[in-house]
C-alpha cells in the first residue's frame, strides 16, 4: 500500500442511500457460484452419476435365471430400461438421495461459520431473509438437479442396456414407452416433494449445529431413524405418517387408473415434515447472533 | 453541516452473556467527519459493541442509529456503512476478485466497477486471480480494507485494522485511513495501537469491563489527568514532605530517584517559592509528557479511572466498579 491507489470518492455528507438494491437473484446466483468451487457438489452429482451405471453393469454381470427378486419392476429391468430410474427411486430412498441432497443443505449455511463468512455477507446491502431465501433456493435447487440428472442417467443407461421399451404398470397394464418416459419423468418430480422435505431438515441442522459434518450426517440419521420407525413392530398404525413412506407415493401414478390418494398423502405429510423445519430454521437465522469468525 | 443524524448514535447499549455483562451501558456519538478512537484493553468489549452497532448481534439493551437508522431493523442502515470487526473473512476457495465481485453483487449499485480500483488502493491487483485460501494474514487485512471501500462508504468500522502488516504497511494503513477521512468519510477505529490513535483520532472513547471510561478529545483527557511534574533537588525527603504539604499538589511518590507529583501552573510555582523558603535548592522541575498511553493505563488499569478523567473532560465518566 505504498503507493496509495484512487479509492472511490466520497460524496458530500448526507444519509447515504444504495438505489439498485441487492435481492434474492443475487444470492441465488452466487450461491450457485460457490457450489461450483466445492467438492462436495461434485461429490453428490458425481453419486448421483454414477449409481445408475453402476446398477446397469451389475445388471448385465449377472446371469438371466437369478433376475428373479420380488422388488416393484425388478423383473422388468431387463425387459424396458424404463424401469431403470423406477428401480433407483425405490432403492435411492434408504439412504443416498438423503445423503445427496445433505451434502448441500447440511452445509450451506454451516460452512459460512467454518469460514467465519457470515459477518462478511451480513455487512453488506442485504437483509438476512434475502439471504436465507438465496440459500434455501440453492439447496433446493441443488437437490432437484441431482434427483433429475440421476434419473435421466438411469433412463438412458437403463434404455442402453435394456432398450426403450415398454412398461407394464403395478396394475398389471402394458405402458406404451413414451407413455413411459412421461410417467418417470413426474415420478421424479413426485419424488421431489419428500426430498423438499429433507432439504428443510438440512436447513435446520446447518443452522442449528453450525456445524456442517453434524448437519450432513444428522439429516442422514433423521431420515434413516424415520425409517427405523416403520418397521418397529406395533407402530404400522403411524406408517402412512412417516416421511420415508412418502417416497413411494410416486407409485401411485404407475396404476391403472392414477392413483392421487399417495400423492397428495405425501404433499401434506412432507409440509408437516418441512414447513416447521423451514420456518424454525429461518427464525434461528434472523435472529442469531454472529459473533464468530 | 447539515441536520442530517450523525453517523454513529449508541444510547444505553448492554449486552449480557448469562451471567456476563460484555457492554454495559455504553453511550456514544461520532459525528461526521470524526476520526473516532475505541480503545480498551482485551475483553473490554469494543468487539462485541462494534457487533451491535453492525447489525450482527442483537442489544440486550439500548440503541444504535447509523446515520439514524437502526441497523438490528433494517439493512438498509448499513447503506453507506462499511469495515469489519476482528479478522475480515473471505470464501477460501475463491479467488480475491471474484470473492470482491460476490460482495459487490451483493452491496447493490454499480459497486462492481470499483473492484480494479480498491485491488490498486491496497495494492493487490498483482494477487487478485490467487486463492484468499493462500493469502497472509495481512494480505486478508488489506482485501477486507478493499471489500470495504466497494461500498463507497461515508461510515468505515474498522476493528484493528493494522494487525498482522509490517511496518510499513501499517504505515501505509494510516496514510489511508487519513486520506479516506480527508475526502469526507467517517472513521470509527478501533485499535490496541496507541500511537497510531494518537496520531489519526481527534476524539475517542476508552472502554473498560464494558463500560466507557472517557468520552472525549485526547487534549481534554491529558488536561482533566493534569500536569504530571518531575523534580529533583538537594534534599529529597524534606522536598517530598513540602510537596505533600503544600495545596494543589496531588499524588506526590518518588520513582528513579525523582519526586513525581500531578500539579497545574500556579500550584508548581507556589511549590518552587515554599521549597526555597524551606532553604531546599532545586535542581530540575519539569513538566513531563503525558501520552495516550499513559492516560490509556490509568484509566483502564486499577482503579484509576476517576482520578485521571477530570471536571475538564467531556466525558460521561462512570468509573467501573
Amino acid at each position: 500500500m505504498s503507493t496509495l491507489g484512487q479509492a472511490p470518492e466520497s460524496a458530500a455528507f448526507a444519509v447515504p442511500t444504495v438505489s439498485r438494491r441487492p435481492g434474492i437473484w443475487d444470492v441465488y446466483r452466487w450461491e450457485l457460484v460457490k457450489l461450483r468451487y466445492q467438492k462436495r457438489t461434485y461429490l453428490g452429482l458425481g453419486a448421483a452419476v454414477l449409481v445408475p451405471l453402476l446398477f446397469v453393469v451389475a445388471i448385465q454381470a449377472q446371469p438371466m435365471h437369478h433376475h428373479h427378486n420380488n422388488f416393484a419392476f425388478s423383473d422388468y429391468l431387463t425387459r424396458s430400461g424404463l424401469a431403470m430410474p423406477l428401480v433407483i427411486l425405490l432403492f435411492g430412498a434408504v439412504w443416498m438421495f438423503p445423503l445427496i441432497v445433505a451434502l448441500v443443505a447440511g452445509d450451506i449455511f454451516a460452512s459460512e461459520d467454518h469460514n467465519g463468512t457470515l459477518k462478511t455477507v451480513l455487512t453488506r446491502s442485504l437483509g438476512r431473509h434475502q439471504i436465507f431465501a438465496g440459500k434455501a433456493l440453492v439447496a433446493a435447487t441443488y437437490a432437484a438437479v441431482a434427483i433429475l440428472l440421476d434419473g435421466t442417467v438411469a433412463v438412458v443407461a437403463g434404455c442402453l442396456q435394456s432398450g426403450f421399451n415398454s412398461l407394464q404398470s403395478l396394475s398389471g397394464t402394458i405402458v406404451s414407452a413414451p407413455k413411459g418416459l412421461e410417467l418417470v419423468y413426474v415420478s421424479l418430480v413426485v419424488y421431489l416433494v419428500p426430498i423438499a422435505a429433507i432439504v428443510c431438515i438440512g436447513l435446520l441442522l446447518s443452522t442449528l449445529t453450525r456445524n456442517s459434518a453434524a448437519a450432513v450426517v444428522g439429516t442422514l440419521m433423521i431420515s434413516l431413524l424415520i425409517q427405523l420407525l416403520g418397521v418397529l413392530p406395533g407402530l404400522g398404525g403411524i406408517q402412512p405418517y412417516l416421511l420415508s413412506t412418502q417416497f413411494n407415493a410416486w407409485q401411485g401414478l404407475l396404476r391403472t387408473p392414477t392413483d392421487w390418494a399417495p400423492i397428495i398423502q405425501a404433499l401434506w405429510v412432507c409440509a408437516l415434515y418441512g414447513v416447521p423445519a423451514l420456518v424454525a430454521a429461518f427464525l434461528i437465522f434472523l435472529r442469531r447472533d454472529v459473533a464468530g469468525g | 453541516m447539515t441536520d442530517a443524524p450523525p453517523p454513529i448514535e449508541v444510547r444505553g447499549l448492554v449486552k449480557r452473556y448469562g451471567e456476563l455483562t460484555a457492554v454495559d451501558g455504553v453511550d456514544l456519538t461520532v459525528e461526521a467527519g470524526d476520526i473516532y478512537g475505541y480503545l480498551g484493553p482485551n475483553g473490554a468489549g469494543k468487539t462485541t459493541s462494534l457487533r451491535m452497532m453492525l447489525g450482527l448481534i442483537r442489544p440486550t439493551a439500548g440503541t444504535v442509529r447509523l446515520f439514524g437508522r437502526d441497523p438490528n431493523v433494517t439493512a438498509v442502515a448499513l447503506d453507506g456503512v462499511a469495515g469489519f470487526v476482528e479478522a475480515p473473512t473471505f470464501y477460501p476457495y475463491m479467488s480475491a476478485r471474484r470473492n470482491l465481485e460476490l460482495l459487490a453483487a451483493f452491496d447493490g449499485d454499480d459497486a462492481t466497477q470499483w473492484i480494479d480500483s480498491a485491488l490498486d488502493t491496497v495494492e493487490l491487483a498483482g494477487r487478485a486471480g490467487d486463492r484468499v485460501g493462500g493469502f497472509s494474514h495481512g494480505m486478508r487485512q488489506r482485501l477486507g480494507i478493499a471489500a470495504a471501500l466497494l461500498r463507497t462508504p461515508k461510515l468505515l468500522l474498522l476493528d484493528e485494522p493494522a494487525t498482522g502488516l509490517d511496518p510499513a504497511g501499517m504505515r501505509d494503513m494510516r496514510l489511508l485511513i487519513r486520506r479516506l477521512a480527508d475526502e469526507g468519510m467517517t472513521v470509527l477505529l478501533s485499535s490496541h495501537l496507541l500511537a497510531e490513535v494518537e496520531e489519526l483520532c481527534d476524539r475517542v472513547a476508552i472502554l473498560r469491563s464494558g463500560r466507557i471510561v472517557y468520552e472525549g478529545t485526547i487534549a481534554a483527557l491529558a488536561r482533566g489527568a493534569g500536569t504530571v511534574y518531575r523534580l529533583a533537588s538537594t534534599d529529597d525527603d524534606r522536598a517530598r514532605a513540602i510537596c505533600a504539604a503544600q495545596p494543589g499538589i496531588a499524588d506526590p511518590k518518588v520513582e528513579h530517584g525523582r519526586i513525581t507529583f500531578v500539579a497545574d501552573e500556579a500550584a508548581v510555582a507556589a511549590l518552587s517559592r515554599s521549597l526555597v523558603e524551606a532553604g531546599v535548592l532545586i535542581h530540575e522541575l519539569a513538566p513531563q509528557t503525558v501520552t495516550l498511553e499513559d492516560l490509556f493505563f490509568s484509566l483502564t488499569e486499577g482503579d484509576g479511572a476517576a482520578a485521571a478523567a477530570g471536571p475538564e473532560s467531556q466525558a460521561a465518566v462512570e468509573a467501573a466498579p
